[in-house]
C-alpha cells in the first residue's frame, strides 16, 4: 500500500465543497471583470474586511504546524512527531496557498502583487508581510516536495531536498516567527484606530503566540480527523504533546494579554460595549476554557476531549483575527456612517477558500504519501 | 524647503470657492448630489473629490454656533501612509507634499489604514483602481504657485508659506488675539506635525477633528518592530543551529551506548 487509495473521493461533502468552489470561482470572475466595490461591501472607511480578516490573517495563522512541528523533529531531533511532519506541512502549505490566493484577489492591481520584490521598501511592516509570504510559500513547498518526488519515482530529487532539509526547516522556522509577529505588527500603525482591548505594542508576540496555539490545535484536528478516515488508531502520545504544546502557548498567550489588560483598565473589559462582549468571547472560548480543559489529565489524554478544545482554540483565535482586522476597529472607522458587513460574495470566496483547502488536503492524502510511518509493515 | 499651511477656520465663509477650484485644477468629474441632512457635499471625501468644507453647527453660550471646515490631506513631516506603503507608491518629497505614484501600486490599501486622518480614498468601483487623495498640488508648488483651493479662497482663510513660518504665525496670532482662539494649533503636534496646521474659536473636537490621534511620528511604531528583525535572525538562526547539533550529539551518543 503506498496512499490511501481507499479514501473516497466523490462522498456527498467533498460535492458540496466543490459546488461551492465553482462559486466561489465565479466570484473571482466577477470580482476581477467589475472591481472590488462590486464585489464586496468595503468602502473607504472600511479598507479591509473578510477576505484580509479570515483568510489571510486567519490562513496564516492556520500554517503555524508546519514550522512547529517541523521545528520539532528537524531541529529538537523529537522524532516522537515524525508521524504528523508531513500533514502539518501540507496543512501550513494549504494556509499560506490560502492568504497568497485571497491577497491576489484583495488587492486592487493583482497583477503587480510581485512589486515589493523589486521595490524595497524596509520601512514598510506590509513589504516585510510580502516578502516574507514569497519566501515561506517556497519553503513550505520545497518542504513538502519529497512527496511529490517520490509520487514520480523521483529518488534522486527527493535524496537531494532531505539532505538538505535541516537548514531548510530552520530557514522556514525563521521565516514564520517573522511573519506571524509581522502581521500582528501591521496593526501597530494605528494605535487611533484599533481598539486599546486589541492595541499594544506586544502585538506581534501576541500573534505569534496565538499562531502558535492554533497551529498546533490545527495539526492535532487534523491527526484525530485523518486517523477517523483512514481507520486507523491515532497516537495518543502524539496528540497529548501537541495538547501539552497548546496548553503552554495558551498560558504564556493569557499572562500577556492579562499583563496588557491590568496596564489599560481592567474595566475596559466589562462596560458591555460591543468590542468589550468581543474582547470576552474570544478569550472565553480561544483561551480560557481551554487552558481550564487542558489542564485536566483525562482531557488530554481523551480523544473526543482533545478535538473538543483544537475547535474552541481554532474558533477562538480566528475570532482575534477578526476582532484586530473588524469589530477591534469599527467603532472609528464606523464614526462617520459608513459601516461595514460582509457582502454574500465575500462569504462565498471566503468558504470556498475554505473547501478548497479540505479537498485539496483529502486529494493529497489519498495520492500521496501523507502518513509513510502509519502503513502496514513499518 | 518644506512648505505648509495654517488654515484659521475663522476667516472661512463657507463659499465653497476651494471645493470648486480643486476639482477643476484636479480635472476630476463632477458627481450627482444627495441630499445627506446637513450642507456638507458630498458627505465624506471621495476619490472624485480631495477637499470639502464640512458645515458643522455646535452651541455655545446657548446659542448655535456654526463653523465650516475644510479636509484635505494633511501633508504629515513623516507620514503613516508612506511608511506603510510596500512599494513606494506614497512618498513624501521635500517641498512638503505627500505624492502618489500609480504605477507603482499594487492596491493593498495598507495606507489606507495606516493614515489616521482617513485621507487616501479609493476607486472602489474601476477595475484598475487608484488610490486618491489631496496632492498638496504638488505640480503647482514645484512650479512656485500657490495651491488651487488656497488661490481661490476669498476671505484668506489660509495662508501658505514655509512651515515654520506658518506655525510661528498661528501661535503669534493665539497670542495677540486672546479669547478668540482655542489655545492649540491642530496639526502642530498631531502625528508628529502635519503641513497643514488649524486654528479653531472652538475646541477641534466639536469639529469632528480626531484629538486621539498621538502627538507622534506613526511610523515609529513599526519601525520599533522593524528593527528588531536583524537580532531575531541572528537568535532564531544560532539557537536553532545550536540546538541541532546538541539534540543530534545526544542522539549519536544514544545509539552509541
Ligand atoms: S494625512 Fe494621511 S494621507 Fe495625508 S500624509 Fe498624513 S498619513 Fe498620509
Ligand atoms: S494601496 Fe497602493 S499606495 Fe496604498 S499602501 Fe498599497 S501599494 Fe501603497
Ligand atoms: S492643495 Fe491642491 S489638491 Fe489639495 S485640496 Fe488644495 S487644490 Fe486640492
Amino acid at each position: 500500500m503506498t496512499s490511501h487509495k481507499d479514501i473516497k473521493m466523490w462522498t456527498p461533502t467533498t460535492l458540496v465543497l466543490l459546488l461551492i468552489m465553482g462559486l466561489g470561482g465565479l466570484v473571482i470572475i466577477y470580482r476581477l471583470m467589475h472591481g472590488l466595490g462590486a464585489a464586496t461591501n468595503l468602502n473607504d472607511r472600511f479598507p479591509w474586511g473578510l477576505w484580509i480578516g479570515i483568510d489571510v490573517l486567519g490562513g496564516v495563522a492556520m500554517a503555524a504546524g508546519g514550522f512547529l512541528i517541523a521545528g520539532a523533529v528537524y531541529i529538537l531531533n523529537w522524532k516522537k512527531y515524525k508521524p504528523i511532519v508531513r500533514p502539518a506541512i501540507l496543512n501550513a502549505f494549504f494556509g499560506y496557498a490560502l492568504a497568497a490566493t485571497a491577497i491576489m484577489f484583495d488587492i486592487g492591481v493583482p497583477w503587480r502583487v510581485w512589486h515589493p520584490v523589486v521595490m524595497w521598501q524596509i520601512h514598510s511592516i506590509m513589504w516585510v508581510v510580502a516578502i516574507h509570504v514569497v519566501l515561506y510559500t517556497t519553503t513550505l513547498a520545497t518542504e513538502s516536495s519529497p512527496m511529490i518526488f517520490e509520487k514520480l519515482k523521483m529518488e534522486g530529487a527527493k535524496k537531494t531536498v532531505y539532505a538538505i532539509m535541516v537548514p531548510i526547516v530552520l530557514f522556514g522556522v525563521l521565516l514564520s516567527t517573522l511573519h506571524q509577529s509581522s502581521l500582528g505588527a501591521v496593526y501597530l500603525i494605528a494605535p487611533a484606530k484599533l481598539s486599546p482591548l486589541w492595541y499594544s505594542s506586544q502585538l506581534p508576540t501576541l500573534f505569534l503566540v496565538s499562531a502558535v496555539m492554533m497551529g498546533l490545535s490545527m495539526v492535532s484536528l487534523e491527526t484525530i480527523l485523518s486517523s477517523r478516515a483512514f481507520n486507523h488508531k491515532p497516537d495518543m502520545a502524539i496528540l497529548s504533546g501537541l495538547a501539552r504544546g497548546t496548553l503552554i502557548a495558551a498560558v504564556i498567550y493569557l499572562t500577556l494579554k492579562f499583563i496588557k489588560l491590568f496596564k489599560g483598565g481592567i474595566g475596559m473589559a466589562f462596560d458591555g460595549s460591543m468590542e468589550a462582549n468581543m474582547y470576552l468571547l474570544e478569550m472565553a472560548v480561544g483561551t480560557i476554557a481551554p487552558i481550564v480543559l487542558l489542564f485536566m489529565k483525562n482531557i488530554r489524554e481523551n480523544l473526543n476531549s482533545i478535538l473538543f478544545v483544537d475547535t474552541l482554540v481554532i474558533a477562538g483565535i480566528i475570532l482575534n483575527r477578526l476582532n484586530v482586522s473588524i469589530f477591534g476597529v469599527y467603532r472609528d472607522q464606523a464614526a462617520t456612517g459608513l459601516s461595514y458587513f460582509p457582502s454574500w460574495m465575500e462569504f462565498v470566496v471566503t468558504l470556498a477558500f475554505i473547501s478548497f483547502s479540505i479537498v485539496g488536503f483529502k486529494v493529497c492524502a489519498k495520492y500521496l504519501r501523507l502518513f509513510p510511518e502509519t502503513e502496514g509493515g513499518h | 524647503m518644506a512648505k505648509g499651511v495654517l488654515v484659521d477656520l475663522t476667516k472661512c465663509i463657507g463659499c465653497r470657492g476651494c471645493q470648486i477650484s480643486c476639482k477643476g485644477w484636479n480635472e476630476m468629474s463632477a458627481q450627482k448630489t444627495v441630499m445627506a441632512g446637513d450642507l456638507t457635499n458630498p458627505p465624506r471625501l471621495n476619490a472624485h473629490c480631495y477637499t470639502h468644507i464640512r458645515f458643522q453647527e455646535d452651541e455655545k453660550e446657548g446659542g448655535p454656533v456654526w463653523s465650516f471646515v475644510k479636509d484635505q490631506c494633511f501633508h504629515c513631516k513623516n507620514p503613516a501612509c508612506a511608511s506603510a506603503c510596500p512599494v513606494g507608491a506614497l512618498k513624501k518629497t521635500e517641498k512638503g507634499p505627500v505624492t502618489y505614484t500609480f504605477e507603482r501600486c499594487i492596491g493593498c490599501r495598507y495606507c489606507m489604514l495606516a493614515c489616521p486622518f482617513y485621507i487616501p480614498k479609493y476607486e472602489w468601483e474601476k477595475v484598475v483602481p487608484w488610490i486618491r487623495k489631496c496632492t498638496f498640488c504638488s505640480e503647482r508648488i514645484a512650479a512656485d504657485l500657490v495651491p488651487a483651493c488656497i488661490k481661490t479662497c476669498p476671505t484668506g482663510t489660509m495662508i501658505f508659506g514655509e512651515l515654520d513660518d506658518m506655525l510661528k504665525e498661528g501661535r503669534d496670532r493665539i497670542t495677540a488675539n486672546p479669547g478668540k482662539y482655542v489655545d492649540h494649533i491642530y496639526g502642530e503636534k498631531e502625528a508628529g506635525g502635519t503641513s497643514w496646521m488649524y486654528l479653531s474659536a472652538v475646541p477641534f473636537e466639536w469639529l469632528g477633528f480626531n484629538t486621539r490621534i498621538p502627538a507622534k511620528e506613526l511610523p515609529d511604531l513599526t519601525w520599533a518592530y522593524i528593527a528588531k528583525i536583524p537580532a531575531v535572525i541572528g537568535v532564531v538562526l544560532v539557537a536553532g543551529a545550536a540546538t541541532w547539533a546538541i539534540t543530534r550529539r545526544n542522539q549519536n551518543m544514544d545509539k552509541e551506548e
